[in-house]
């Protein structure tokens, strides 16, 4: 491999980091935002950075906006006291933040988040990392490595709380990542349907919705993969694995300043790509709407403006999120352990069986 | 006897027991709130109105004339339960145009680390000198910031309407008594 090609990578692995993680910060942002306007609060509108500030209307309106809040929670964090309990075994502990935070941005390789078409010979290709043929599978192996960070960091914390709620995280990441496999598997059953064109790549998927988005078609699909992301996020009505009416804090009860900010920016950045996903594999990724799929023109500014339509979608994404989180109460654990096998199991298997039969049918000469 | 009612509790419909329905109203709901104004106060900005009688930060007054009301006969300092008053009682010179009042503080403390705003100074001045205001937000930096001295108690107390000018009726009184000795 050349090595100025070897240097392009590289640029690209930070600029992805960067994007990744400024949205994760932001998206912290946004939870805080939406969420004092359901209460009827303001939210963070102090911040400032004098220079930005001093512009006329603008620097108070991105005050206003909180625009500058992530930095100062940043900052706080990396200033405020740093403390490690007596009785924690240190490597542990330290290790597990930062295995919570691999996994997140890892998966972040095989997303793809645009398309690009070259001006000339008018082949339209798909921007990601790693052009990886099995990414969904890729997705999930990863992204369920991140309960490992969970679950070290309950344990070695030596705190009852902390180990019950990573436990309890566990226990639920199990019972909903089966469920959020089937739940895809129609789509790959679709997408190597015979006469297609096939593959287990997420630009398969997306381009296989070039006309209609596959929550059209498959809205049951849709609805249990949902479901499930916000139980791997560990967002309510799922978090379990937090709930501080049972468990004081949860699995980070003993973390404080940095190491609980990585476990932050970890379950944002889970959502962040959780969002990515979602939108690639049922809202049609960057194709702008269903019907009018490429009004991207070719070239970078093609690429630039599918880019920026998938973002806006994540952003979406992300603020249903944060609406729902106000919108359902908590499930009891029992309850969750219920709906994960109960009903979101049999359903999901359910729709695989019958997308299964369908196709067998429409196969049967 | 009071009346009973049974209130049925029916089972669940379909629609129910899958909560979307319910969760998509539910959104409903939360998005409306998102549009509606913010309840909040922004607060070193905007102040909550203070009702009529609250009892904030003890305060020196002084009466419509511009001068200062108490006498220094220290039945707050006596009365008050954390003895957070301190009271360095002061003659008046001769000569001064209060001369007729008997005594003034020549310092007055009130350390706001031991009030427990119980309001019995208020209550206890015979001269209504003494009266708990409507500032409550109180901070400092060090203990000594949150001693109040007389200069302090004056400024946050300010000017309160009186009726009885019991000083200046004495005045006049002494006045006239002695106009009066001159016939
Ligand atoms: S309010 Fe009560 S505690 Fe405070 S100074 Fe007056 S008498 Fe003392
Ligand atoms: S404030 Fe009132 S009670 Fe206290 S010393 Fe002065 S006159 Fe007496």
């Amino acid at each position: 491999m050349e090595i100025s090609s070897l240097l392009l990578k590289v640029v690209f692995a930070v600029v992805m980091i960067v994007v990744v993680m400024t949205l994760a910060g932001y998206s912290v942002l946004i939870e805080r935002k939406v969420s004092s306007w359901v209460q009827g609060r303001v939210g963070p509108n102090r911040t400032a950075i004098p220079w930005i500030h001093a512009i006329p209307v603008l620097g108070p309106f991105l005050t206003k906006l909180g625009i500058f809040q992530p930095l100062a929670d940043g900052l706080k964090f990396l200033f405020k006291e740093e403390i490690t309990p007596g009785h924690v075994n240190k490597v542990y502990y330290y290790l597990a933040p930062v295995i919570a935070l691999v996994p997140a941005l890892t998966t972040m390789v095989v997303i793809p988040f645009g398309q690009y078409t070259h001006p000339d010979t008018g082949v339209t290709h798909s921007l990601m990392l790693a052009p990886l043929d099995i990414g969904i599978l890729f997705i999930f192996a990863v992204s369920s490595l991140g309960v490992y960070g969970v679950v070290l960091a309950g344990w070695s914390s030596n705190s009852k709380y902390s180990f019950l709620g990573s436990i309890r995280s566990s226990a639920q990441m199990i019972s909903y990542e089966l469920s959020m496999g089937l739940s895809v598997f129609p789509l790959l059953l679709w997408l190597n349907a015979p006469g297609v064109e096939g593959g287990l790549g997420l630009t398969a998927i997306v381009n296989y919705q070039e006309n209609v988005w596959f929550i059209f078609i498959q809205p049951l699909s849709a609805l249990l993969f949902l479901v499930a992301i916000f139980a791997e996020t560990n967002r309510l009505p799922f978090d379990m694995a937090e709930s501080e009416t049972d468990l004081v804090g949860g699995f980070h009860t003993e973390y404080g300043c940095f190491k609980f900010g990585i476990f932050f920016v970890a379950e944002y950045a889970h959502i962040v790509i959780g969002s990515a996903v979602f939108a690639l594999l049922f809202l049609g990724g960057w194709h702008f709407l269903p019907g009018i799929a490429d009004p991207w023109p070719a070239g970078w500014l093609g690429a630039v403006l599918s880019t920026v339509w998938f973002l806006i979608k994540i952003l979406a994404l992300i603020v249903f999120f944060v609406l729902i989180r106000w919108t359902i109460p908590r499930f009891r654990y029992d309850q969750v352990m219920q709906l994960g096998w109960k009903v979101l199991l049999p359903l999901a298997i359910g729709n695989l069986i019958l997308n299964a039969a369908i196709l067998a049918f429409i196969d049967s000469p | 006897m009071a009346e009973t009612k049974i209130v049925e509790r029916k089972p669940l419909s379909l629609s129910e027991r899958t909560y979307l329905p319910q969760i998509a109203s539910g959104l409903k709901t939360t998005v409306s709130h998102i549009f509606k104004p913010s309840v909040t106060l922004q607060y070193p900005e905007e102040r909550p109105p203070i009702p009529e009688g609250y009892r904030g930060v003890p305060t020196l007054v002084k009466d419509p004339n511009g001068r200062e009301k108490c006498v220094s006969c220290q039945l707050c300092e006596f009365v008050c339960p954390p003895r957070a008053i301190r009271i360095t009682p002061g003659e008046i010179v001769e000569g001064d145009e209060h001369e007729h009042v008997e005594k003034a503080p020549q310092e007055f403390e009130i350390n706001m680390l031991r009030c427990i705003y119980c309001g019995l100074c208020q209550e206890v001045c015979p001269e209504e000198a003494i009266f708990l205001q409507d500032v409550y937000s109180l901070s400092g930096y060090s203990r000594e910031e949150l001693v109040n001295n007389k200069e302090k108690l004056y400024e946050l107390g300010g000017t309160l309407p009186d009726e009885h000018f019991k000083w200046d009726k004495k005045k006049a009184a002494e006045e006239a008594a002695l106009a009066g000795s001159h016939h």
